[in-house]
C-alpha cells in the first residue's frame, strides 16, 4: 500500500477557501484523527461523495472550522481514498491544518504526487501525465538552485553536524557488534545518552526556529484588530501601499479577512484586516467577527488600532483583554484631532505604542521599527540555519521521534541492537534531507575509525 | 584439437564453498550437474581461517541451512569449538562461529558430493566457455574436452590468474600452494565481461610445539553449543581452545623498519584489498597510535599441529615475518610452517549480474563467491546456493529465486552486490541490514524454510518438524499472552533481585516479559501450567514478545519497501526511450538493469524524480490500457 500523503492543494495565496487534500489507504483514518464532525460521526462511517461540517483540532486546540469531503477509492481524483478538508483561507491557518494532518500520520506529498497517483490509477490521461513529468523536472531544477542558496547551505551544515555525531555513534556501535573480538571499547550508556540528548536538543532548536524563520521568509502573520471604524482598513491600505479592501464610514463593512503581503524592507507582513470585533446580531457579519477572533489566536503579531479622538469604550477594553497574550502594538490613530482617549491607561496595558495618522501617512517608519523590536527580529540572523518547508520540518520531526525512541529504549535497559535500529532510523530521516544512504555510511565509518579485521 | 565428451544441464566451475552449494542445489533440483575442480584434494578447502561463521556470517550459514543448503550441516560435523558471539548485545546480533577441523571438513564435503545423485565431480580446469546466440552452449577443459551445458556457474575463488606476493617475490599460484587457473579470464573478456583485480591475504601457520601457551590467554568454547543447522539435534562438544596474544611496540618497529620491502607499499600490488581484513602492516601504519594489536591463535584441526594466527596477515618478506612474530609474547620461539602471503586474482564486476546472479548479457552464465567480488566462505556459499537454484529454475523455465533485503542477509548481500557494486572485497556485516531486528539467526527457518520447501530443497520430515515448531510457537504465545500472575511475595522477591519494580496487583506475564531484566525462564516458578517446550520454541516466543514494538516497526518499514519491490521493470525496457529520465540515471539503469522499482531506487545516481518518471512510463507501457478519463473530471492541481 502506498503511503498516505497530504498537501495544500489550492494555490499558496490569498483566497476564500483553502483545501488540504489527503490521499492514500489511511486517508480517512488520518482525517478522523484531526477532524471532529458536528454530527459526532466519524468520517470512517461516511460513504463516498459525502461532506461533513466540523472542526480541525490538534492537541486539544481547535485550529479551524472545516468541511470534510470524503471520496472513497476508486472514485476520487487520485483513485485512492481521499479526504479534502476545506478550511477558511489564509496561509497560516492552512499550514497549521496541514501540519496537524502530517503529525497525525500523513507524509508530505512530493511534487506532482497527487497527479502521479491519479495517473497510476488510471484517472488521468497520457498528456496530463507528461505534463507532470515536465513539472517534476522543473521542480528538480529549482531544488538544485535552492540547494545553492546560502541559507539552505547553513541548514545542510547544521544537519550534517548532527548527522555526523549520530554517525560516529552508529559506527562505533556497529564496530562493537560486528567485531566483537577486536578490543573495541564498549560505549557506556551515559555516553550514548549524551550523544542522543545533544542531537535531540539541536534538532528541537531547529524545529523551534522553523516558525521564526518562516516569519522572515514568508512574512509575519499579522492581524489588525480594533472596533469598527477606527481606521483599520485605512492602516492596512497604507501599509500595503494600495487600496485592497473597501473602506467606508459604515461600521462593519469589512466582513471577510483580506490578506496582503506587505514588504517593509527587511520585514514583510502577511497582513489580515479583520472584520471589526464587535457584538453583532447580523448572522453574516457574526461569521466574520468569529473568524477574526480565531485569526487573532494564531497571529504572530497583533496591531490593535485605537482612535485617539474617542474615549475608550467597553468594546476597547474587551479587545485589550483579547490581545493581552499576543505580541502586540497599540496603534493610535487620527493623532491630528483632539485627543479624548486615556493614553496613560493604554500605555499601561501595552508594552508598545505608536501614533499614526492614516490620513496624513505619518508614523509608518516608527511603526515598522516597533514591529521589528516587538518581534525580536533585529537580532535574528537571516542567514542562520533554518528548516525551510514542511518536508524538511517533517524530516526533522521524524528524526526527533526516532531519537526519542532510541533514548527511551536505552533508558529502559533494552539491548543495544534495538537502540541502534532507532538511531539509524533517525539517521535515515536526516540523510533524506541531505540525500545520502545510511548503511553505506555506517560501514564506511567503521572502517575509517576502527582497526578491525583478521 | 577439441573433442566432445558429454552433455550436462549445469557445469559448476570450482569446488570451493560457492561451487559446493551451487552443485548440490542444482543436482537436488534434478539437474544433471558437473562440478569441475583443479584438484579434488582441495574441495571445500579453507585456505584462510579454519572457522565458519562469525558476525553476520553466522547468520548467512543459518540462512543457507534454512533454505536447504548444506554448509551448516558440514560445519556442525567438523566443528571442534563453537561460540555464540555478541551474547548480551541483543538477539539481532547474536552470531555463531565455530572452529573447524579443516581437513575433516574437506573430507566430509567431498564424500557428500560424491554420494549425491545427479552430481558428477571432475578434476579438470575449464579454460573456455562457448556461447551460441549469447547463451552458454558448452565449456571446454585444459585437455580440450568439450561438455555441452545449458548453464555454467563460475565459482573460481581466488584462482583466476592468481598471483601470490611475499615481500619482493611474486609468482603465479592459486591459494594454499595450488596452481592458478589460466585461460578462463581471456574467454570471459572476449565475451565483453569486465574483469577486475582484487587482492586478499592470509597469515602464517605455525607449529603448536613452538608456542608457549602458558603465557597466553585461553578462549574456550560455549558451555552449551547452538548448532548451525536447524536439523542438527545431537549434542556438539568443544574439544579445543583458542588463544589470544598481542603485538607490542617491538613488533610494530620491526614492521615499520621493513615497510619498503612490502609489495603493498612499493606499489607492486595493483589489486584492491579488503578494508575489513587489513594486513598487520596496514594496521600498524593506519592506526599508529594503537600500542598493541590483538591476534588469535587457532588450531587448524585435530590431527595436525598447525595453528593459524588470525589478525597477522602480511605480505612482508619471510625473514621480516619471522622477526616480528618472535617479538610477540608466547611466540618468541615460533616455527613458521606456512608463510603469510597476499594474493591477487581476477574477478567480475557484480553490477554486470542480475539479482539471480546470472550475467545480464549472457544467458545461462552465473557467477558466485569471490569471483563476484566478495570475501569469506559464508558469503560464497550463500551466493553459490542462489546461483545453483536459479540455474536449475531457468532451465526448468520456472520463476527465478530473488530474495529481497527484508527476507535475509543472503538477499541483502546479493542486492548490495548487484545494485551498489563493490570497490573492495565485500564482507557481510550486521550493519549492512536495515532490517536486522527481523533477520535474526534464530528465526532463519521462519524466513526461508517455506521458500526452500517450495523450491523442493526441504524434505518431508524436516518440513513436518518445522510446521510442528511453528504450531508450538503459536500455541505457547497464545497461552502466555493470556497468562496473569498474582502479586505474590515470591514473584516480587524475584522482580527485586532482577533490579526491577515489584507489583502490587495481578500482572500480565507479557508485561513482565517486556521488561528487559526479566526472562521467560525467570517466570517459570510462577507459571505452573507452563507446558514442556523445547528451547527453540520458548526462545521465539520470548523474543517476539520482548521486542514486539521494535519488530512491528520494522515490519511496517518492510511493507513500505516491498511495495516498490513489487513493481517489476520489463527486462527489455529501453531506457533511452523513457522521456524525462536524466542522462546519469539512464546510464546507471542501463548498466545495472534493475528487476523492479525498489531495486532501481537503491541505485546511486537514480533520484526520486527519476523513479517517478519511470513509474509513469511503466504505467503507460503496461500493455493493458489504463482508462484515460478522469472519473470526476475537474481539478488537476499539484
Amino acid at each position: 500500500m502506498e503511503k498516505t500523503i497530504a498537501a495544500i492543494s489550492t494555490p499558496h495565496a490569498v483566497g476564500g477557501i483553502s483545501v488540504i487534500r489527503i490521499s492514500g489507504g489511511e486517508a480517512i483514518q488520518i482525517a478522523d484523527r484531526v477532524f471532529r464532525g458536528v454530527s459526532g460521526r466519524k468520517l470512517e462511517e461516511h460513504k463516498g461523495y459525502t461532506a461533513a461540517y466540523g472542526q480541525v483540532c490538534s492537541g486539544g486546540r481547535m485550529l479551524d472550522e472545516a468541511v470534510a469531503l470524503v471520496f472513497r477509492a476508486p472514485k476520487s481524483y487520485t483513485g485512492e481514498d481521499v479526504v479534502e478538508l476545506s478550511c477558511h483561507g489564509g496561509l497560516y491557518n492552512t499550514r497549521e491544518v496541514l501540519r496537524a494532518v502530517l503529525d497525525a500520520g500523513a507524509s508530505p506529498a512530493g511534487p506532482g504526487e497527487f497527479t502521479r497517483r491519479a495517473f497510476l490509477h488510471g484517472k488521468i490521461g497520457l498528456t496530463q501525465a507528461e505534463a507532470v513529468a515536465e513539472l517534476i523536472q522543473a521542480r528538480n531544477g529549482q531544488a538544485v538552485r535552492a540547494a545553492l542558496a546560502m541559507r539552505e547551505g547553513r541548514l545542510f551544515e547544521k544537519i550534517t553536524a548532527i548527522k555526523d555525531s549520530l554517525l560516529t555513534l552508529a559506527g562505533h556501535l556497529s564496530a562493537w557488534v560486528d567485531y566483537p573480538e577486536e578490543e573495541i571499547p564498549e560505549i557506556g550508556q551515559t555516553e550514548i545518552e549524551a550523544v542522543l540528548v545533544q542531537a535531540l536538543e539541536k534538532l528541537t532548536q531547529l524545529l523551534c526556529s522553523y516558525d521564526r524563520g518562516r516569519m522572515l521568509r514568508e512574512g509575519v502573520d499579522t492581524v489588525i484588530v480594533g472596533k469598527p471604524n477606527v481606521g483599520k482598513s485605512t492602516l492596512m491600505n497604507q501599509l500595503a501601499g494600495f487600496q485592497k479592501s473597501i473602506v467606508t464610514d459604515i461600521a462593519g463593512t469589512t466582513r471577510d479577512i483580506v490578506e496582503e503581503i506587505v514588504d517593509l524592507g527587511d520585514l514583510s507582513l502577511r497582513l489580515a484586516d479583520t472584520a471589526g470585533i464587535r457584538q453583532t446580531e447580523d448572522p453574516v457579519e457574526k461569521i466574520g467577527v468569529d473568524f477574526a477572533k480565531k485569526r487573532l489566536q494564531s497571529a504572530q503579531l497583533v496591531l490593535a488600532v485605537f482612535d485617539s479622538s474617542e474615549s475608550l469604550t467597553e468594546e476597547d477594553l474587551l479587545l485589550i483583554e483579547d490581545v493581552s497574550e499576543h505580541p502586540c502594538i497599540a496603534v493610535v490613530n487620527k493623532s491630528d484631532l483632539e485627543t479624548k482617549m486615556d493614553l496613560d491607561f493604554l500605555k499601561s496595558r501595552f508594552s508598545s505604542m505608536v501614533f499614526v495618522s492614516a490620513k496624513e501617512e505619518t508614523g509608518m517608519e516608527e511603526l515598522r521599527r516597533e514591529m521589528i523590536r516587538v518581534l525580536r527580529l533585529g537580532d535574528l540572523d537571516a542567514s542562520a540555519a533554518m528548516l525551510f518547508n514542511e518536508r524538511q520540518r517533517s524530516g526533522a520531526q521524524q528524526a526527533v521521534s526516532a531519537l526519542q525512541e532510541a533514548l527511551d529504549t536505552l533508558r529502559a535497559g533494552m539491548t543495544l541492537d534495538a537502540v541502534t535500529v532507532s538511531v539509524e532510523s533517525a539517521l535515515e530521516s536526516l540523510m533524506e534531507l541531505t540525500g545520502e544512504k545510511v548503511s553505506d555510511r555506517v560501514v564506511d565509518e567503521v572502517f575509517s575509525h576502527f582497526c578491525v579485521g583478521k | 584439437m577439441s573433442y566432445y565428451m558429454e552433455d550436462f544441464d549445469v557445469a559448476v566451475i570450482g569446488a570451493g564453498h560457492a561451487g559446493v552449494e551451487a552443485a548440490l542445489a542444482s543436482a537436488r533440483l534434478g539437474m544433471k550437474t558437473a562440478l569441475f575442480t583443479l584438484t579434488l584434494d582441495q574441495i571445500a578447502n579453507m585456505p584462510c581461517n579454519p572457522s565458519i561463521g562469525g558476525t553476520a556470517k553466522g547468520h548467512l550459514v543459518r540462512e543457507i541451512d534454512a533454505l536447504g543448503g548444506e554448509m551448516g550441516k558440514f560445519a556442525d560435523a567438523a566443528m571442534i569449538q563453537s561460540r555464540m558471539l555478541n551474547r548480551g548485545k541483543g538477539p539481532a546480533v547474536h552470531s555463531l562461529r565455530a572452529q573447524e577441523d579443516r581437513r575433516k571438513y574437506h573430507t566430509i564435503v567431498k564424500h557428500a558430493l560424491e554420494q549425491e545423485e545427479n552430481l558428477y565431480i571432475k578434476q579438470g580446469e575449464i579454460v573456455a566457455i562457448h556461447l551460441k546466440d549469447n547463451a552458454v552452449e558448452s565449456v571446454e577443459t585444459r585437455l580440450d574436452a568439450v561438455y555441452r551445458v545449458r548453464a555454467a556457474i563460475i565459482c573460481c575463488g581466488t584462482y583466476l590468474n592468481g598471483l601470490i606476493h611475499v615481500g619482493e617475490t611474486s609468482y603465479e599460484s592459486g591459494p594454499d600452494g595450488t596452481t592458478a587457473a589460466k585461460g578462463l579470464t581471456d574467454s570471459l573478456k572476449e565475451k565483453g565481461l569486465t574483469i577486475r583485480r582484487f587482492k586478499t591475504g592470509t597469515p602464517s601457520r605455525v607449529n603448536r610445539r613452538s608456542i608457549d601457551f602458558s603465557v597466553l590467554e585461553a578462549q574456550p568454547g560455549d558451555e552449551r553449543i547452538v548448532p548451525f543447522s536447524f536439523e542438527t539435534h545431537r549434542p556438539l562438544v568443544n574439544v579445543v581452545d583458542c588463544f589470544i596474544a598481542y603485538t607490542n611496540e617491538n613488533t610494530h618497529q620491526v614492521i615499520r623498519e621493513n615497510l619498503h620491502r612490502s609489495p603493498l607499499y612499493s606499489g607492486r600490488i595493483e589489486g584492491i584489498g579488503p578494508r575489513y581484513c587489513p594486513s598487520i602492516e596496514d594496521k600498524v601504519v593506519r592506526f599508529s597510535d594503537k600500542p598493541r594489536h590483538q591476534l588469535f591463535i587457532e588450531p587448524m584441526g585435530l590431527d595436525t599441529e598447525e595453528y593459524y594466527l588470525q589478525g597477522m596477515s602480511s605480505s612482508l618478506p619471510e625473514d621480516v615475518q619471522l622477526k616480528f612474530l618472535r617479538t610477540i609474547r608466547g611466540l618468541e620461539e615460533v616455527e613458521v610452517m606456512r608463510t603469510a602471503y597476499a594474493i591477487e586474482y581476477d574477478c567480475c564486476d557484480p553490477q554486470d549480474l542480475l539479482p539471480t546472479l546470472e550475467f545480464i548479457h549472457i544467458q545461462g552464465l552465473y557467477g558466485a563467491g569471490q569471483f563476484n567480488g566478495t570475501s569469506g566462505y559464508e558469503e560464497a556459499a550463500a551466493q553459490g546456493l542462489v546461483a545453483g537454484i536459479n540455474a536449475a529454475l531457468k532451465i526448468q523455465r520456472k520463476e527465478p529465486l530473488v530474495l529481497d533485503r527484508a527476507s535475509s542477509y543472503i538477499g541483502t548481500l546479493i542486492d548490495d552486490l548487484v545494485t551498489k557494486g563493490c570497490m573492495d572485497p565485500y564482507r557481510m556485516m550486521t550493519s549492512r541490514s536495515e532490517y536486522r531486528l527481523l533477520l535474526r539467526q534464530d528465526n532463519a527457518d521462519q524466513r526461508l524454510t517455506p521458500i526452500g520447501r517450495e523450491l523442493g530443497l526441504i524434505a518431508d520430515a524436516r518440513w513436518n518438524a518445522y510446521q510442528q515448531k511453528m504450531r508450538d510457537i503459536a500455541a505457547e504465545r497464545r497461552r502466555i499472552v493470556k497468562l496473569s500472575l498474582p502479586p505474590t511475595e515470591a514473584l516480587n522477591r524475584m522482580l527485586e533481585t532482577r533490579g526491577t519494580t515489584a507489583v502490587t496487583t495481578g500482572v500480565r506475564a507479557v508485561e513482565l516479559l517486556r521488561r528487559p531484566q526479566i526472562s521467560y525462564q525467570d517466570l517459570a516458578p510462577f507459571d505452573p501450567t507452563r507446558p514442556e517446550q523445547s528451547e527453540e520454541v520458548t526462545e521465539q516466543v520470548e523474543i517476539e514478545l520482548k521486542y514486539e514494538g521494535y519488530i512491528k516497526r520494522q515490519v511496517s518499514q518492510v511493507e513500505e519497501m516491498r511495495r516498490l519491490e513489487k513493481r517489476p521493470i520489463p527486462a527489455d525496457i529501453s531506457y533511452d526511450g523513457v522521456y524525462g529520465l536524466r542522462l546519469e540515471a539512464v546510464e546507471k539503469l542501463k548498466k545495472i538493469r534493475p528487476l523492479n522499482i525498489g531495486q532501481a531506487s537503491r541505485i546511486s545516481g537514480v533520484s526520486p524524480a527519476d523513479i517517478s518518471v519511470l513509474l509513469i512510463w511503466l504505467e503507460q507501457n503496461s500493455g493493458q490500457k489504463s482508462p484515460m478519463q478522469t472519473e470526476q473530471g475537474g481539478r488537476t492541481d499539484d
